[in-house]
């Protein structure tokens, strides 16, 4: 199963560094998320793009964690050849990294249609 | 006052002004702030005003502001924006002339200043760029602008003398909201948890849509309403920091736990500790509760002493970027381009042209993230039927970038078969690195226009 079934994400640009953030739908499913997606995956995942290190934060409120990537946008947003020169596509790829999850949960917010839709065939 | 209600009214230099007027008009705001200057923006503007020293603001300024007096003046919305870039006082100008033109009366139009320290420069040859630890003077090429990230002080200046509109160069992007709440409930500037708070509002303000469903859409996954009509979002601030956000109803896109969520993180490296010029603002124990539609309320969010340090971006040339692309179609696209890249390849040893760097994608292919991941995405097809290639080069000669583009136009005689498209375009690169510089040797000015 892919990343994307449990968590979604954003991506933001500094100077050389990408942080991509990975936000689970459901609480329950925090576990699973923090003990597969780890900062040892995430480097390998990357390897052709990121040069530095990666860093990962975790925020237990949000059910939340974050990659810090440094040295990841070709020198900098405003001088890197890239085509995608903030790497705002770089947490669309994450999200297809795989999973192993036996049972996936989820719990109905009244105003996303898709994650209800998806809670209801879950 | 018990709550104060701030929208945004811009995320970006270019955005659209529909959704900052109808928050004006109908979402009982206090206050509007318009975020318009990305890392390197400031440079270009400072170019500008190099040219011509009426220039160097933003350019949609006097558009943004025929449309935004008569609404700010009819329903007593203040204004604050970065929009004055390299030049607020020139802003004020403008602003000053066009409320005249427009038969507008009683408004105090405010710039601030003391970003710029361009000229003191000299003086910080020794310090260490935060990107590279190398120091500053081992940048070479032409320093084009250097602003440091000022904090609320100006803003809360200007709201103190009674300005409407305050116009700001290079400020904290946070700072447009937390000066009017420091301003609004007089926090104390040692109070660090409110601090904290009010930056976290502004950081979810700043970007505008991207809290409201902008930056978000994922169909079948994450879906938003009307996205094409998305509503930028408005904060009401408590005393306590404290906020709920919501976006006008008859809007588009979508407030809820998840959005904003994704934009607390957005752009945030350690979430305990972002650093701004007024506070290090903690978001680790942000609690996000979704209190109605598009509502949501936003608590917890604390703060610690900043660090005097600010943050001050460099502007430089760094030589040209040239990028050349040709399309490739149908059964055996993929290759047809591959040849199409050692073709380039080839030419560009034969010829000599001086290269920094280079690069080949194929868009359609690898373009976004090279070969490891996009083999793993496509499991390792060859097969596509419509492929880009996609050269890139940085030289430090803007010839030296013509003659590579050249090479990829020669593509359609010389070149492997139908190739179509062809598109060059070379840039100037303006680059940005940061300094630190201690708070005290920044002098924040405020100078005021009256019609």
């Amino acid at each position: 199963m892919k990343l994307k079934e449990l968590a979604h994400s954003r991506t933001g640009d500094k100077g050389n560094i990408v942080n991509i953030s990975v936000i689970v739908y459901d609480i329950q499913n925090y576990e699973t998320v923090k003990e597969q997606v780890t900062v040892e995956r995430v480097k390998e995942w990357f390897k052709d793009i990121v040069k530095g290190d990666v860093t990962r934060y975790e925020i237990e409120c949000m059910g939340a964690l974050n990659f810090v990537m440094t040295d990841a946008l070709g020198g900098g947003v405003t001088r890197s050849l890239a085509l995608d020169m903030h790497g705002k596509s770089l947490g669309a790829a994450l999200l297809d990294l795989d999973l192993e999850v036996k049972e996936l949960k989820f719990y109905q917010n009244f105003d996303n249609r898709s994650i209800r839709d998806r809670a209801v065939i879950y | 006052m018990s709550t104060i209600r701030i929208g945004s009214g811009a995320g970006f230099g270019g955005d659209r002004i529909e959704p900052a007027i109808d928050i004006m008009e109908q979402g009982e705001v206090d206050y509007i702030i318009f975020e318009c200057l990305a890392e390197r923006t400031i440079a270009l503007a400072q170019k500008q005003k190099l040219k011509n020293p009426n220039l160097g603001f933003n350019e949609l300024l006097e558009y943004r502001m025929k449309k935004i007096l008569p609404v700010c003046k009819e329903n007593n919305v203040k204004v604050i924006t970065n929009m004055g870039a390299s030049n607020p006082i020139a802003a004020t100008k403008v602003i000053k002339n066009l409320a005249n033109s427009l038969g507008i009366k009683g408004l105090k139009i405010a710039a601030v200043v003391g970003d710029d320290v361009f000229c003191s420069i000299p003086q910080y040859s020794d310090s260490k760029l935060i990107e590279t630890g190398e120091k500053l003077k081992s940048l070479h090429s032409e320093i084009i602008s250097a602003n440091a990230y000022i904090g609320i002080e100006g803003i809360v200046q200007a709201l103190e003398n009674g300005a409407d509109i305050v116009i700001t160069g290079r400020v904290s992007d946070p700072s447009l909201v937390l000066g009017p709440l420091v301003y609004e409930f007089g926090w104390d500037k040692e109070d660090f948890e409110r601090l904290g708070k009010g930056t976290l509002a502004g950081h979810l303000l700043e970007c505008g849509s991207q809290v409201t469903g902008g930056y978000f859409a994922d169909p079948g996954y994450k879906d938003v309403p009307e996205l094409w009509n998305v509503g930028f979002p408005i904060a009401e601030i408590e005393d306590t920091g404290d906020f709920t956000l919501s976006k006008l109803h008859d809007t588009g896109g979508l407030l809820n736990e998840a959005t904003v969520k994704e934009q607390v993180l957005y752009e945030v490296h350690d979430p305990s500790n972002y650093l701004t010029p007024d506070v290090i603002a903690d978001f680790s124990k942000v609690q996000i509760e979704q209190i109605g539609i598009n509502e949501v309320k936003v608590t917890g969010a604390t703060g610690k002493k900043k660090t005097g340090q600010l943050k001050t971006s460099i502007a430089y040339t760094d030589g040209y970027i040239v990028e050349g692309e040709i399309s490739y179609g149908a059964s055996g696209s993929y290759p047809r381009a591959k040849l199409a890249a050692e073709i380039v390849n080839k030419r560009l040893d034969y010829i000599g042209v001086p290269i920094l760097e280079k690069r080949f994608d194929f868009i359609g292919v690898n373009s976004l993230y090279q070969d490891f991941i996009s083999d793993q995405l496509t499991k390792a097809c060859t097969d596509f039927k419509d492929v880009r290639l996609r050269v890139a080069a940085k030289t430090l000669q803007k010839e030296d970038a013509e003659w590579i583009g050249y090479e990829v136009e020669a593509l359609m005689t010389n070149g492997p078969a139908g190739g179509g498209g062809v598109r060059v375009h070379v840039k100037e690169v303006v680059a940005v690195a940061s300094i630190l510089i201690p708070e005290e040797e920044i002098q924040v000015q405020v100078i005021y226009e009256e019609v």
